[in-house]
């Protein structure tokens, strides 16, 4: 695991203002535009219009039914599941479900398209008018977190295409990715850089993943991103904008809007001119890259798809329609926002706190679990969990998710904290312990390595004199004035107790004897 | 034999089952007819040895007494635009010359699991793209009536022009067409069968290799409406592979005696727009005399105006082109069909096979349809056929209020001379043909074409009756009546 796979900051507020990000404030005349479409995989057992599977890594041309290699004479069935989930995804999302929808034929001559045109549904989609709310913070970009929203234009069903492969002297054609039903979303330009493109793309995921109508698989292409970008000055119409295609990771979509913002800045003060075009990122070098662009002002002759019939979708209490949209919305799981919301409020987590505990599902399952049942402070489970728990997991290279010990013993750990049974660094074993296998539970682990904080006001008292009494030097030394030499005292009581001292209570009475040295000093 | 060969679908089913004849017999006998008569190039195949198969199978089933339906052991032919598993089907085009697919229509299935036997895929215009059964790479189907020779003859009609003729001289019961805008009632009038187009979505459109999806329909060509029904019975009904296929259960249709039927206060429409100025005096006549007879046995027969049939045309055109630019699209010549020896690009590759592939009809009209399909063209093309589309099912819609069946030509003429007829255009050829036969696809109604008697120099001249969606059980019965009545001079009867 490297570094900073984790985040883990302490601000305390997150400020619901925009923030304009470094890039615009370095050249502050230019404003920057960022407008997303997304395409994801919808998660089903069988292609949108057809009944092969749509399982990934299948051996070439295995999952191609007579319908996806585009044979004379077939037709068209719509797969209700896919629906469904373009149902659920667009509930998810805020927006309106259209109680009639239609399918279109997008048209152009690709090998991996084999039927020369793309079903798809441009001109009626299945939902439009959503909006998405997301935070965003960068660290090293933005000083604070701060929540954004952007507006979604429509969501609409279509086919996926098949797959090229080219070697030097022919092309081979994979067919089993054609006919994958996928819904295409496409964001009106609400961003102002590559972090809100990110951070919006993070959550997305999340909600997708939370209502399982996508894996969002970016390596596998479940999930693939295109930006628009334009920059202009303030008060002037948006700039020519470019459009860069299939980005295949959260960071790729940061990176290349990054770059495509500066460079088109670059050229915009060279007093040269943005083309609208088509690019690609290429995640090695970081830099965008103009496609071979084949068609240049391609027109896809659009037709309405004659063999499927119009799409209703029932709302209300009413039975027609192929599946009802209002049953759909009585299956939406809690979506992130809402738990964040449920964290603060329940159980008074701050927003950072929150955001981080949601952004890492396993985080926020150990949270879960741990706190219910215990009176706990859950901003203190919150920061050992965070804090401590992460710490410990990077310093064993570990993901919590592969980790067996039972997730509710990090609330007893925090319960064993606060009636002061064991010290902090005591719990910071104990987590190591249960990290290590030990299937213990942490009360029984403290008993047997006699790891129970020493809180006996007599005992302490008699380590701190004994203390006091091994280093008469430093004694001295602080009795002259310094009193740097404290720290190193209240570290031998550490060492000598192997961490078990209440240190609070040891600071105290440490305090204490040397006050009384030194008065008997000064008669 | 022969006799047997030349009744109807009852008589033979009786022999079938009584043990008179056998189904290996009977399929054999429909073999060497169909090559004794190959000088009218009906077939573009004949499938001799699944035919032989399937009648031994069938015979089997009536060894135990136990047929599939009443069409079992029944020799049947099927267009060559439907697929048929592992049986070429070339839609008469170079490009799909070498296509065998490995799945049947489903209405083949269907008549493969009532025991039909295939004897044969008919000839048609490329990609049913015509009226006359003339556009085919295996050369055009030629009429059996008022034939000379192989240079003087009469066209088929078209595009199921070689299903009419298989049916037509007693080669089979019963053959597929379809009918886009008439490809089969306008053979059926020219070639003396019986046409029928069934409503849009009552018959499953799953391996008909498409021309117009919101128009094609299966059609069913016969001697008689009563064998007619027998198809329909078979191959109607919803396919969950067909998303446009009506959901509601078809209930067989099973039609009364023609004596025991009467036409008593039917309300008969008669759309005056359908007196087109090609129209002949003949074919005026017969027309004529069927409202006259329905009158006079009781009928209410009255004209009525269905205004917008002069736009349906030009209509059916665009939309025609439309679909079929994009329906063709799929022909690259990388999956199947027709790949030209091409490797400089796969651009060149597409624009060489496909320039090969398909003949100047069906180039015409991809290029016609994809223009009209160009965002600047679209409102002004394809938008405004649609709604013209709209208003000719309006005009429908209207005119049951006051009717229940409307009688009118099927074709305005009999059959043309074919010099004559491949002297003008497809595109000509098309308008003029389907004239009377397309709007019933623009609205999806269905319609049926039956011969009522010959012309003076001895062609079939037939008339069309069309009805209100799912209308088929009493358009059927009114067919039947009418043909009870005028006892059409059929092919196979000629002495």
């Amino acid at each position: 695991m490297g570094l900073g796979k984790r985040i883990i900051f302490h601000s305390k507020t997150i400020l619901p203002r925009r923030n304009y990000s470094k890039l615009s404030k370095n050249s502050p005349q230019w404003k920057s535009v960022v407008g997303l479409e997304v395409h994801a995989q919808i998660q089903s057992e069988t292609k949108l219009f057809s009944g092969s599977p749509t399982k990934f890594s299948s051996p070439v041309n295995s999952n191609a039914a007579l319908f996806d290699i585009s044979t004379p004479g077939t037709l068209p069935v719509l797969n209700k599941r896919c629906v469904e989930a373009g149902v659920l995804t667009a509930l998810s999302l805020n927006c309106k479900v259209n109680p009639v929808s239609y399918f279109d034929r997008k048209h152009y001559f690709y090998a991996d398209m084999p039927s020369g045109y793309q079903i798809t549904q441009q001109r009626a989609p299945l939902a439009s008018n959503g909006n998405m709310e997301f935070h965003v913070f960068a660290p090293g970009v933005h000083k604070t977190c701060y929540k954004t929203s952007a507006r979604i234009k429509q969501l609409q069903l279509e086919q996926d295409s098949g797959k090229s492969l080219h070697d030097f002297d022919k092309s081979l054609v994979d067919l089993n990715r054609a006919g994958i039903p996928l819904m295409e979303l496409v964001f009106e330009p609400d961003l102002v850089d590559g972090e809100e493109a990110a951070a919006l793309i993070k959550e997305l995921m999340m909600i997708l993943q939370t209502i399982q109508t996508c894996s969002c698989k970016m390596e596998e292409g479940a999930l693939r991103i295109d930006a628009n970008v334009s920059i202009h000055k303030d008060g002037e119409p948006l700039g020519t904008r470019t459009e860069i295609k299939n980005i295949g990771s959260v960071r790729g979509v940061a990176g290349a809007i990054k770059y495509e913002i500066q460079r088109q800045i670059k050229i915009k003060e060279n007093n040269g001119t943005i083309v609208n075009e088509t690019r690609s990122w290429n995640p090695e070098k970081k830099i965008t890259v103009p496609m071979r662009d084949k068609e240049v002002q391609q027109d896809y002759r659009y037709m309405p798809e004659p063999n499927l019939p119009p799409l209703h979708i029932g709302m209300g209490p009413v039975e027609n329609g192929f599946i009802n949209a209002d049953k759909i919305r009585e299956k939406i799981p809690e979506l992130p926002e809402q738990i964040r919301c449920r964290l603060r409020e329940t159980f008074g987590l701050t927003s950072e706190q929150s955001i981080i505990l949601v952004n890492d599902f396993h985080l926020l399952r150990a949270f879960e679990e741990s706190i219910s049942g215990r009176s706990i402070s859950g901003t203190k489970l919150a920061n050992f969990l965070i804090n401590e728990l992460n710490r410990a997991l990077n310093q064993m290279d570990l993901e919590l998710q592969n980790v067996k010990c039972n997730l509710k013993y990090f609330g007893e750990i925090l319960e064993l904290i606060e009636a002061s049974t064991i010290s902090r660094a005591t719990a910071l074993l104990v987590t190591e312990e249960l990290l290590k296998g030990n299937m213990d539970n942490p009360t029984k682990i403290v008993a047997d390595k006699n790891w129970k904080q020493i809180t006996d006001e007599k005992e302490l008292r008699k380590i701190c004199q004994q203390i006091l009494d091994e280093n008469e030097k430093a004694v001295k030394d602080y009795l002259k004035g310094k009193t740097k030499v404290f720290n190193a005292f209240m570290g031998y009581v550490a060492k000598k107790t192997d961490n078990r001292a209440d240190m609070k209570k040891c600071s105290e009475i440490v305090k204490e004897l040397l006050l009384h040295l030194e008065n008997k000093r000064q008669p | 034999m022969d006799k047997v060969l030349n009744t109807n679908i009852k008589n033979v089913f009786r022999l079938l089952s009584e043990n008179a004849i056998t189904p290996p017999i009977l399929t054999e006998a429909a073999l060497n007819r169909a090559k004794q008569l190959a000088k009218y190039n009906a077939f573009i195949a004949l499938t001799e040895s699944l035919a032989k198969n399937q009648s031994k199978q069938s015979q089997e089933r009536y060894n135990t007494k136990k047929p599939a339906s009443e069409i079992d052991g029944l020799p049947i032919t099927i267009k060559d635009n439907f697929c048929t598993k592992e049986v070429a089907t070339t839609c008469a085009s170079k490009m799909l010359e070498n296509f065998n697919p490995t799945y049947n229509a489903t209405v083949v299935e269907r008549l493969e699991n009532a025991g039909a036997i295939l004897l044969g895929k008919s000839n048609l215009d490329q990609f049913a793209m015509g009226s006359g059964t003339v556009d085919s790479i295996y050369g055009p189907s030629k009429n059996i009536w008022n034939y000379q020779d192989d240079e003087n003859f009469h066209i088929a009609g078209g595009s199921s022009g070689g299903s009419a003729i298989a049916v037509a001289t007693g080669i089979c019961y019963g053959a597929l067409g379809s009918d886009t805008g008439g490809s089969t009632r306008n053979p059926a009038s020219y070639c003396g069968v019986v046409g029928l187009k069934p409503t849009y979505g009552l018959v499953s459109r799953w391996g008909l290799i498409p021309l117009v999806n919101s128009m094609d329909v299966p059609g069913i060509l016969t001697r008689t409406v009563d064998d007619c029904v027998s198809m329909l019975n078979v191959v109607a009904g919803f396919d969950s592979k067909d998303s446009t296929t009506l959901e509601k259960p078809y209930r067989k249709i099973r039609l009364p005696n023609a004596n025991k039927m009467s036409v008593k206060a039917l309300k008969v429409g008669i759309p005056k727009e359908y007196f087109n100025e090609h129209l002949t005096s003949e074919v005026y006549d017969v027309w004529n005399e069927v409202a006259n007879l329905l009158e006079n046995d009781g009928a209410i027969v009255k004209q009525v105006s269905l205004p917008n049939t002069e736009h349906s045309i030009v209509c059916y055109s665009i939309l025609n082109q439309c679909e079929v630019a994009s329906n063709m699209a799929r022909y690259d010549g990388i999956e199947f069909g027709y790949r030209a020896d091409e490797n400089e690009s796969t651009e060149k590759l597409y624009a060489t096979s496909r320039s090969m592939g398909f003949n100047e009809v069906v180039r015409n009209r991809i290029l016609t349809g994809n223009y009209f399909l160009l965002i600047r063209n679209y409102e002004k093309y394809f938008n405004k056929a649609l709604k013209i589309r709209r208003l000719i099912a309006d005009d429908f819609h209207k005119v049951w209020e006051d009717v229940q069946v409307l009688l009118t030509p099927t074709t305005l003429t009999t059959a043309p001379v074919y010099k004559d007829f491949v002297q003008k255009t497809n595109r000509d050829q098309c308008a003029l043909q389907d004239y009377c036969t397309q709007p019933a696809n623009m609205a999806g109604i269905p319609a049926v074409s039956i011969p009522i008697k010959l012309s003076q120099n001895g062609l079939p001249i037939s008339i069309q009756l069309m009805g209100r969606n799912l209308s088929e059980p009493m358009l059927l019965a009114v067919a039947k009546y009418i043909e009870n009545i005028v006892q059409f001079p059929h092919f196979v009867n000629r002495k």
